[in-house]
């Protein structure tokens, strides 16, 4: 559309051949994707990255569904022996809690924080504010390379020895005693060692982003005229950045107290294993904004492509995640409702934490607005945008139920819980991811994908997650606890359900993989803005893909490029 | 922001990133000293406000001041004894319960024997429940104070003298207590030979 944006010389595009060549010239391979400095690359090395990590953190829930689908213990023996563990119950059951731990992990901090933020924010956060690059582009590629170390590290844990069985069976949040005086052996100090360098990478990554947007943002780029995804990633660095030392902090002193004999969480000699869990939660409530904020920005920049309307309320849009991100620091404990806090404590983490629903229906009430009125599309990135405010309210709207100290004493720990937060994480941050990834692809690869799979693929996996989470809900609200592999045959029916649903939504994934080959074998080429006047980004105006640098002239941004009363120009 | 169109290969850009950039770093690792400094600041918190069931340490004239402040109103203390895993001692309250004046100060007995061929030094942790009495809860002296060492078979009564707070009374959260469990577990400290020095909480 008439943006001003359109008015600069998108670098190349024409009239300079020969300077084409030169934003054009690659590296050889080894040099190209092992020492990449270039944000474009890094980003599809982090994209794919995830994706890997995410078929193996899938696969690990399909072992659990399985497992799961009928009451007693059908297939652990056979996998803990597969790993190298003994033939005893005790070796069956902790492999159960390794699979909880890995997926939990693989898909916290290998699928969803790489794809998110390595992946789209590296990619589009230079683009989207006229940058020709990441502000230190060597170091954006010690972090990604930094998160594969990390990934490595956990993988390698599963074939040490960790406390009954092999490899870490701690739970994601790595609670101590259970992983410092319940967890013999090297498992959960590779595991430990994994956050380490994934958090090491990550900060830098922060760091990063946070000095490009600050500083490499073009002529008349604005804070205030920045895309909504560029806020979103600016947030998220900051959070990243104050969260994760504290998540560091913490699993040092367990590193510590496992193996130099310090008592930071032992009661032994002083400590308080519940401090441990005030530091975790100080870090992985942030975290769980770190992995939905991204989305957010997403969903607006797709909600108002496909409804060819700029977002309604960009400031409002822009200062709820700000208010998202600080409040998300002060309501921590209400993950541990249930250490013994008094009920003062508990009264101000329930209030705190339902006054995060104000700027959460900020957002979603803007999307609703932005498409009212709107000449809507329903092309593949809208109908996943459009799956994601749906599926998110609902996951919004039982962490409501859960904010409550008082209920929260009756679901704490059961599936109650796990369908709550895989509403907000693996249906939320995944549909946005789905949706951001149908939204770019094609400016990504220069290939359009297939809408029709596109749409397949969105069914099936709507309907499949659905099927898995919403029965969950049922298995809480009658007590089935989380992170065991057993239940009584009264859970049977829905137990059963929910892993009929995890077979729709793997079979789901058969489009996704079908529908990327088909774009990159056989897909039309993509023209530099294929989804029309409401795409109004800077990145739509490169060529698909875009030149291997761009932007050496900057672009200017103009005051009628404006995302408060913008109006499209008739072109 | 920007009034200088920056360009790639700008030494003046690179400057200011690198500014940026340490700052943001910067913060980074500010908060990574936050998060050693929560290990004494926790501690101090829950010393300080009875957090999480923590007790209170009251010296003899706090203890006579509040004695002053008793309505003749009673409450009933329950005592509950245990021991950490690896710990050879059997360990219980001379008493399962007892009821005292609020503000009155009391003692309380505790008998722990070594049960092993080996002497073995302890150190008790304590809370009380609910966890909203902790900070009425003073302790005047406590065997909890210091580490304990048993000899082979020896079998000691330890004491606590203990005040409730008749402040209590007044505090709408503690409506209704009627009993205040005060826990104690025993660990077997790290190094027997070396004992840490005694702590006050």
């Amino acid at each position: 559309m008439a943006t001003t944006a359109e008015g600069f010389d998108a670098h190349g595009t024409g009239h300079d051949d020969h300077a084409h060549d030169h934003a054009d010239h690659k590296p050889g391979f080894f040099a190209r994707w092992f020492m990449s400095t270039n944000h474009k690359d890094i980003g599809t090395m982090y994209l794919i990255f995830a994706i890997i990590a995410g078929i193996v953190g899938g696969a690990i829930s399909g072992i659990m569904r399985v497992e799961l689908a009928e009451p007693g213990i059908q297939y652990l023996g056979w996998w803990a022996q597969l790993m190298g563990g003994a033939d005893d119950i005790n070796t069956a059951l902790h492999m159960w809690n390794v699979f909880i731990t890995a997926h939990g992990l693989i898909m916290v901090f290998f699928m969803v924080m790489p794809a998110m933020i390595g992946g789209f924010g590296n990619w589009f956060v230079p683009l989207m504010i006229g940058a020709p690059d990441m502000a230190f582009p060597r170091m954006n590629n010690v972090s990604f390379w930094l998160t594969v170390a990390g990934f490595f590290s956990l993988l390698f844990s599963l074939f040490v020895p960790g406390g009954s069985g092999p490899g870490a069976g701690t739970g994601w949040t790595v609670y101590a005693p259970l992983s410092t005086s319940g967890s013999v052996g090297p498992a959960v100090d590779f595991a430990i060692f994994s956050l380490h360098l994934a958090g090491a990478g990550s900060i830098l990554g922060a760091t990063n982003f946070i000095t490009t947007i600050f500083n490499m943002r073009a002529p008349g780029m604005t804070l205030h005229k920045m895309p909504l995804f560029v806020w979103s990633v600016l947030v998220t660095a900051f959070l990243l950045l104050l969260a994760l030392p504290v998540l560091a902090a913490a699993i040092t002193m367990l590193l510590t107290d496992r193996n130099f004999g310090t008592t930071f969480f032992d009661p032994a000699g002083g400590g308080d294993p519940v401090l441990y869990q005030h530091l975790f939660w100080f870090f992985g409530h942030p975290e769980v904004y770190i992995m939905i904020l991204p989305g957010f920005g997403m969903i607006s920049q797709i909600v108002a492509t496909f409804s060819r309307k700029p977002v309604f309320g960009y400031l409002g849009m822009a200062y709820a995640m700000v208010a998202i991100g600080v409040v998300g620091f002060i309501v921590w404990a209400h993950h541990m409702y249930t250490v013994g806090l008094d009920v003062n404590t508990k009264m101000y983490f329930t209030a705190a934490t339902m006054v995060i629903a104000v700027p959460t229906g900020v957002k979603i009430f803007s999307w609703i607005a932005t498409m009212w009125g709107g000449s809507l599309s329903f092309k593949s990135p809208m109908v996943w945008a459009l799956g994601f405010i749906f599926l998110f309210t609902v996951g919004g709207v039982t962490g409501v139920v859960l904010a409550n100290g008082g209920i929260d004493d009756n679901l704490h720990d059961t599936y109650y819980v796990v369908a709550h937060f895989h509403y907000v994480l693996s249906m939320g941050a995944v549909f946005s991811l789905f949706a951001g990834f149908y939204y770019w692809f094609p400016k990504m690869s220069g290939r359009m994908h297939s809408e029709l799979l596109s749409h397949l693929h969105f069914w099936t996996f709507f309907i499949g997650v659905n099927v898995i989470f919403f029965p969950q809900h049922f298995l809480g609200m009658q007590g089935m606890p989380r992170r065991y592999p057993d239940y009584p045959e009264a859970f049977t029916f829905w137990h059963q359900v929910s892993t009929y649903g995890y077979y729709i939504m793997a079979g789901s994934m058969i489009f996704f993989f079908v529908n990327i080959g088909y774009a990159l074998f056989a897909g039309r080429k993509a023209g530099a803005n294929p989804w029309g006047e409401g795409a109004t980004t800077l990145e739509w105006t490169l060529p698909s893909p875009p030149p291997y640098h761009q932007f050496e002239t900057l672009p200017v941004i103009t005051d009628e490029h404006d995302y408060h009363d913008h109006r499209p120009a008739t072109a | 922001m920007a009034t200088l169109p920056p360009t790639l290969h700008d030494a003046d850009t690179g400057r200011r990133n690198l500014r940026v950039g340490l700052i943001a770093f910067m913060g980074a690792v500010f908060m990574l000293g936050l998060g050693y400094a929560s290990v004494p600041l926790y501690r101090l918190f829950c010393q300080v406000t009875g957090f999480g069931g923590t007790t209170m340490v009251a010296s003899q004239s706090q203890a006579a001041r509040a004695a002053t402040l008793a309505t003749g109103q009673t409450i009933s203390i329950r005592f509950d004894a245990t021991t950490a895993g690896d710990m050879p001692w059997t360990f219980r309250p001379s008493q399962s319960t007892d009821t005292v004046t609020i503000g009155q100060r009391d003692i309380a007995t505790y008998v722990a024997k070594n049960e092993s061929s080996r002497p073995i030094t302890g150190m008790a942790t304590f809370n009380v429940t609910p966890v909203q009495a902790g900070q009425y809860f003073n302790k005047i002296q406590c065997f909890c104070f210091t580490e304990q060492t048993l000899q082979p078979g020896q079998e000691v009564t330890m004491p606590v003298l203990y005040y409730v707070d008749p402040a209590m009374l007044d505090d709408p959260n503690m409506r209704g207590v009627e009993q205040i469990t005060l826990s104690y577990t025993f660990h077997r400290a790290a190094d027997p030979v070396n004992p840490a020095p005694a702590r006050t909480n």
